[in-house]
């Protein structure tokens, strides 16, 4: 009788562990469906030319370089503006700022930042950079807009990274007749960096990836030629791709799914980096 | 204070701090010194025990303001280091932490090398020579008697030290500063007897150079060390006498009862 029930109750525990594994999986599925289908469909149209020449024929042939380069520009350009300021953020938030109603309402701002939707964005950075700033449509009107939509998720990391640093380190080098900046350049800061720099290539990694926000701010139908400057509109990945895939007739398939394929692969990468930094300092990590 | 085994070096040594009247609340309300009035003497171990919470910490971390870095909302009363008020706003924190060195319960090194480790100090200062860096790495070591287990390997991690060889660690770190005073907050209480006796007998060599605050992890401990001893008791300095007196002919009830263990 006893044994019965036990076996019956290791019966419903193993189905429950099944249950949840399946669960698991579930969620891997569909980005190594996704991942999967767009190598396959994207593979055939990887070429030298393809990643290195310019859209011809109504960008129904040739190359996508110049989407490429623009993404490039488009996510160092948020780099410039984003990560000197998240983490200057972060550190004020996280050393310096005590408890008090300024700084949950800072909170409370970065916590709404993230939940805009994208196209908001968009719409403020037309309104802001591109017409009251007449900074027109252009590189650094969208990178500015990134900009805006990526601090929230770099304070968010950068600021989590911080505090995860032993708090007796910091008293330690006040003790050694260290100022509180002394402490957090030399100590804080070099510890913190692994996490700063994963939520930070997060966070641009999003920003790459993006349309709405750069649609009115920055990303050129067809340009075919290379930005000259920071003033120039240019071509994105995300947004060459909802061009070729929703507004040009006759478009080869393999083009679509070729561009698909770049720009997940740039994300991706970012990603993997990521993960690498951030397993590196986990590995060498002294505390 | 009975005078018998103070020898006429001690009678001329200065009192190094002198605390009047000092009293100390933290913003929660809690009260953690009442009117604490102590002299200590240069070159000497003065060790301050009594149960946990009687506010032997928060002296402690009052002496080097280190108190700065919580919520302290009020401290009134004097604490004069060799004269000089360092309770004044315009006390220099910065010089002040260099002369009055901390060495805390656990061991923390800092995420470098040992040799990083000793330097950073007197780095922060700005001491930029390399031949009073290399000096002051091998008088912390050979003070706090680590020297002969890590000189062949001092650009190691120093989290790979044992427990024991990184509160020396610590303990080389403030003497590679030179300070005057050192203050230990239980500096053995995470440490087998074996390491608890090494930093013991450093502590003994040192005080011929310096003025020695310790906070003892146990009242074996106080009495063993104690050159003279003050007993606290839910903020209250309750008595202070020389250490072999106290501990042999307690003047007071309560001392009496928390040395053979009647309560604590």
């Amino acid at each position: 009788m006893k044994r019965a029930s036990f076996s019956n109750r290791d019966l419903i525990q193993r189905l429950g562990f099944s249950l949840l594994t399946l669960v698991a999986l579930v969620t891997v599925l569909p980005i190594l469906a996704v991942v999967m289908y767009i190598i396959t469909e994207g593979a055939p149209a990887m070429s030298w030319e393809f990643l290195t020449a310019m859209p011809r024929d109504g960008m129904r042939a040739g190359g996508i370089l110049p989407a490429i380069v623009g993404t490039f520009y488009l996510t160092l350009g948020t780099a410039i503006f984003s990560v000197p300021l998240g983490i200057a953020a972060a550190i004020y938030l996280s050393e310096y700022a005590r408890e008090n109603w300024l700084t949950r309402i800072i909170r409370i701002a970065i916590i709404n930042l993230a939940g805009i939707p994208s196209v908001v964005y968009g719409l403020f950075g037309m309104g802001l950079f591109v017409i009251f700033l007449k900074f027109g449509t252009s590189i650094l009107a969208a990178s500015l807009t990134l900009s805006i939509m990526t601090l929230p998720v770099i304070i968010s990391a950068s600021e989590e990274a911080l505090r995860a640093v032993p708090q007796a380190f910091r008293t330690v080098s006040i003790s050694l007749g260290g100022t509180r900046w002394q402490t957090i350049r030399r100590i804080v800061l070099p510890q913190a960096l692994p996490g700063i720099l994963t939520g930070v290539i997060l966070g641009l990694e999003r920003a790459a990836g993006e349309t709405a926000p750069i649609l009115f701010t920055g990303a050129a139908f067809f340009l075919p030629r290379l930005p000259g400057s920071p003033l120039d509109a240019t071509m994105a990945l995300p947004y060459h791709l909802f061009v070729i895939s929703t507004q040009v007739p006759e478009m080869p398939f393999q083009i679509q799914y070729g561009t698909a394929l770049v720009l997940i692969a740039f994300v991706l990468g970012m990603n993997i980096i990521a993960t690498v930094i951030r397993s590196r300092a986990r590995a060498k990590r002294q505390w | 204070m009975t005078l018998e085994h103070v020898t006429p070096e001690k009678l001329m040594a200065e009192n190094k701090i002198v605390i009047q009247n000092l009293s100390l609340q933290y913003t929660d309300g809690t009260e953690s010194l009442r009117d604490i009035t102590l002299n200590i003497r240069a070159n000497a171990i003065t060790v301050l025990f009594g149960p946990a919470g009687g506010g032997k910490s928060s002296l402690l971390r009052c002496l080097n303001r280190l108190n700065d870095l919580t919520e302290v909302k009020v401290a009134s009363g004097k604490i004069l280091l060799d004269g000089e008020n360092i309770l004044d706003p315009k006390t220099d924190v910065i010089a002040l932490r260099r002369k009055v060195g901390m060495v805390f319960a656990r061991p923390v090194v800092l995420p470098m090398s040992i040799r990083q480790n000793l330097t950073y100090g007197l780095e922060l200062a700005g001491e930029k020579r390399k031949s009073r860096l290399e000096e002051a790495v091998e008088r912390g070591l050979k003070l706090s008697a680590l020297w002969d287990e890590v000189k062949n390997r001092l650009d190691d991690a120093a989290i790979a030290l044992s427990g024991g060889q990184q509160q020396r660690l610590c303990l080389a770190r403030v003497l590679a500063q030179q300070p005057e005073v050192i203050l230990l907050d239980e500096p053995t209480s995470g440490l087998d007897p074996i390491s608890t006796g090494k930093v013991e007998a450093a502590l003994q060599e040192l005080k011929k150079d310096y003025t020695l605050i310790l906070v003892p992890h146990s009242v074996q401990q106080a009495a063993r060390t104690a050159d003279f001893a003050a007993f606290f008791l839910q903020g209250e300095l309750v008595e202070y006498n020389e250490g072999k007196e106290l501990f042999t002919h307690p003047k007071v009830k309560r001392t009496e009862d928390y040395i053979e263990g009647r309560f604590g």
